[in-house]
């Protein structure tokens, strides 16, 4: 999991969704980038991303890394949001056999994990059912 | 640039190896090679291994193992890219043979998986990942290519008893090679009852955590015919990148950076792919195997499931991919995967793959890929 | 002229039952149930705490205010549960919702009437002009010691409030704090649950304060029970709001919009505050409500809140309290709960 400081420089993007949008071809780099991937420009405008979506794809994960081995099982999943940019996150509140392509979602910001008893905590967004 | 020969091959028996530590595997491995290859001495090393850091504490890893070889101060250098390091180290060390800065080169790739917990492994291995926006989410190797898998079969029907008939094909060849370190054969029924990791994907999709090394010797084709040597050459080699993270991709479900690598390996050696008669690829999880042979183009996109089980890609199909086990059977040391793939090929031409042995093979292609598709490698080899 | 210009409330989805929780101490449910007026509370999820309903509850007020949050120049958070006990959950939540840098933040402790006294102080710094808008949350997750009778009822839940000066959804009229000092519930730093003084914490604590604030709003305000069409007590057991509103002179329907404790368990900061935003759910133009909290410790805060026509256009910009306490609910057995409130001792 992340030092503090590599936490607390993506928090613009964990907890307000930031992302910037090309002034050269529109695309919404999230999180924001130094060059377009799509025209090489390197101007960007200060966007958000949309709040909802659906799955364009989803697993549940039952062998998890370190930091996560409380939660398994637990699912994940990556939804093309309204805006058209694609993100991977958690979902949750949601009973496995009813994840599927195409399920609608909206993002809520929730725990990711933790650094032990003592350390920091990290949020950030995940999937719910809309 | 001249023409490039492998001349010896090493590689030791996989598997968990309590009793070996890293430089005793690659040391043991690289002198099999050297030995094999009848030269003492060498101009340079390149050794791929993704991460000695995180599995063992150690970086500045080449010049550790050079002095553990015995062979300083000879330049190495270790050479990164995920999954892919092996066999990015064998194109390294092909570009500089083939540009005549070195004559010849020692290629070897090694990882020690067995020092750390399972949940620390699959932490180490989630570094291929987007660590912010990926791992930073709890997703793991596994996680990733069940959701391409759970793509794939949404868009193409591919089903899970084509994903278990993989993992069957490939323990099926890892059964006759006596280095594997699964070295038995599973039936769909066993691949579809097996734990579940990452859903669709089972603990028998997936390739295990193993300790082991590979290396090969390179040198001028020139130089392989002047000692007498069979005559394989790397004929062809490929490199791309694709996006690290997998929701930057539009197709879940393709390999775009194996598909641009294996272009531009077959470029160069001035091949089509129908012309190749053995494949060794990245059967990191079943589902890639699958995924590989459509960017590959031996099958049509999509096509990938329905291949297997036809049994285009057995050992006795029309195209027969992973005779040596892949990296289900035979054992997945990250860094040494690459290398362990040509390993096999150069067998295959020499006609030394015992029971694995594809009859009349003359050329071969590896293809080595990072993470869930940031990077692949490809190469050509031929037997003269 | 100041008052509340956006609610919103966030309760988590899992629920477990007293009969749940009796089955494993070998405890009488139907006693317990009768006695506490309670028949389940809600838990939350292990990635839900008081900072990640802050938030959400947050972001529902500010829907239904539609302000800039930019502007917003003070945010509290008031619980007894804050993930840390050095480092404010009101910068998490100032952030995430995006009134940071220029804006004033406290974490505030009162046992259960932390989320009132953030009220207290937000709706005064916008009364003043010291700010414009100034947000209060009342979040708890709570831990009730296993085999105690508050483990029937500490529960999980958040109540959030924007105050302004203009586009009023509830006018506050008057406040009133009654407070002394009393040891009927505590818990010392480092220690994991709280204690209590038994029965000890009914009639010197709780009825004490909670009429002596009532009482003291009604006699500075000139007003009467039969005054207010809504009436919400602090909340920590079924029985006890509507002895005390009795005591008071209160009818059981002014009582009953805004009491939820008996599906939802005492979500202690959140307890009236969550009252509060059900009974807006509900309310209209005119109506008046008065709001009496209670804290451990001990005090009472109290509100006269007259609602305004605007509730009509704001209320379902967000979910409704009762929507998210009586829907998609998930049951949990002794065991997931336990795990969930990290009730079992694992490896180090």
């Amino acid at each position: 999991m992340p030092t503090p400081s590599r936490y607390w420089r993506e928090i613009p993007q964990r907890y307000r969704l930031e992302a910037g949008k090309c002034k050269g071809c529109g695309f919404v780099a999230f999180p924001p980038r130094v060059v377009c991937p799509k025209c090489g420009a390197r101007e960007f405008e200060p966007t958000k991303l949309a709040e909802a979506g659906k799955l364009v794809t989803y697993t549940v994960i039952r062998v998890p890394p370190g930091p996560f081995e409380d939660q398994a099982p637990y699912a994940v999943g990556i939804a093309d949001l309204d805006d058209g940019v694609r993100l991977t996150a958690q979902v949750v509140d949601c009973d496995f056999d009813r994840l599927a392509v195409g399920m609608r979602v909206r993002l809520e910001f929730r725990k990711l994990s933790e650094e032990g008893h003592a350390g920091v905590i990290y949020y950030g967004y995940k999937f719910v059912p809309e | 640039m001249r023409d490039v020969a492998i001349i010896g091959v090493g590689m030791t028996k996989w598997g968990e190896l309590w009793e070996k530590s890293l430089r005793t595997i690659f040391t043991e491995t690289a002198l099999l090679a050297l030995e094999d290859a009848g030269v003492d001495k060498f101009d340079s090393l390149f050794v791929g291994c993704m991460s000695s850091g995180l599995f063992v504490g150690q970086e500045h890893l080449a010049s550790l193992l050079a002095d553990d070889l015995g062979r300083i101060p000879v330049p190495a250098a270790r050479v990164e890219s995920a999954c892919a390091s092996g066999g990015l180290a064998l194109r390294q060390g092909f570009i500089e043979v083939a540009s005549g800065a070195s004559d010849v080169v020692l290629v070897g790739g090694v990882e020690k998986m067995t020092d750390v917990t399972g949940c620390e492994a699959t932490y180490a291995l989630g570094t291929a990942a987007d660590q912010e926006y990926e791992g930073y989410h709890g997703l793991t190797f596994p996680g990733l290519y069940a959701m391409m898998a759970v793509a794939h079969m949404h868009h193409y029907g591919t089903t899970r008893e084509q994903l278990a008939m993989v993992a069957v094909k490939n323990h099926d060849n890892g059964s006759k090679n006596p280095l594997a370190q699964f070295p038995f054969k599973v039936t769909v029924d066993g691949v579809l009852n097996s734990v579940l990791v990452a859903d669709p994907l089972r603990i028998l999709d997936c390739s295990p955590i193993t300790d082991g090394a590979a290396a090969v010797v390179l040198c001028p084709a020139e130089m392989a015919r002047k000692m007498k040597k069979p005559a394989i050459r790397i004929t062809g080699s490929g490199q791309a990148t694709d996006t690290i993270a997998l929701s930057s991709r539009r197709d879940l479900a393709w390999l775009e950076s194996t598909h641009l690598a294996a272009g531009k390996a077959l470029a160069m050696a001035k091949r089509k792919i129908e012309d190749i008669h053995l494949f060794e690829v990245h059967d990191c999880f079943t589902i890639a195997e699958i995924m590989v042979t459509e960017a590959l183009g031996l099958v049509k996109k999509g096509q990938g499931g329905k291949a297997v089980e036809d049994g285009l890609t057995a050992r006795g199909g029309r195209f027969p991919v992973n005779p040596s086990g892949g990296l289900k059977a035979k054992g997945h040391p990250v860094g040494a995967t690459g290398v362990a793939q040509a390993v096999e090929v150069v067998k295959q031409l020499r006609g030394e793959a015992g029971d694995r042995q594809i009859k009349g093979a003359k050329r071969g292609l590896t293809q080595n890929m990072g993470g869930t598709g940031g990077s692949s490698v490809v190469h050509v080899f031929e037997a003269d | 002229m100041a008052g509340i210009i956006g609610y919103g409330a966030d309760i988590p989805r899992n629920r477990i039952r007293v009969e749940e929780i009796a089955k494993v101490w070998g405890a009488d449910a139907p006693s317990y149930k009768k006695g506490l007026m309670l028949e389940e509370k809600s838990v939350p999820s292990p990635d839900q705490d008081t900072i990640t309903m802050s938030v959400e509850s947050s972001k529902r007020a500010l829907k239904r205010a539609g302000i800039d949050p930019r502007e917003i120049g003070a945010v509290y958070v008031g619980s007894e549960s804050h993930p840390y006990a050095v480092k404010p959950s009101g910068t998490v939540l100032a952030e995430a919702i995006g009134a940071t840098p220029a804006v004033h933040t406290a974490d505030l402790e009162f046992a259960c009437k932390a989320g009132t006294e953030g009220m207290f102080i937000a709706l005064n710094l916008v009364r003043s002009g010291a700010v414009k808008y100034a947000l209060a949350v009342g979040a708890d997750t709570s831990q009730g010691a296993p085999g105690d009778a508050l483990e029937y009822s500490a529960a999980a839940g958040a109540a959030a409030f924007l105050f302004g000066k203009e586009r009023l959804v509830a006018d506050v009229l008057e406040t009133y704090s009654y407070t002394t000092d009393m040891p009927d519930f505590w818990r010392r730093e480092y220690m994991y649950y709280p204690r209590h003084g038994g029965r000890f914490t009914g009639e010197p604590a709780y009825f004490a304060h909670v009429t002596g604030s009532a009482r003291g709003i009604m006699a500075k305000a000139g007003l009467k029970p039969a005054d207010f069409k809504y009436v919400i007590f602090h909340q920590p057991n079924g029985k006890f709001p509507f002895r005390v509103g009795e005591m008071l002179g209160f009818t059981k329907p002014q009582i009953e919009p805004g009491w939820l404790v008996n599906k939802l368990g005492n979500t202690y900061s959140g307890s009236s505050p969550l009252g509060l935003t059900a009974t807006l759910d509900i309310a209209k133009a005119g109506d008046l409500v008065l709001l009496v909290s209670y804290g451990s410790g001990a005090g009472s805060d109290s509100f006269v809140i007259r609602v305004t026509d605007r509730i009509d256009e704001v209320r379902d910009l967000a979910p409704r309290t009762r929507t998210l306490l009586d829907t998609n609910k998930v049951y949990l057995e002794y065991g997931a709960y336990a795990k969930y409130r990290r009730k079992i001792r694992k490896a180090e």
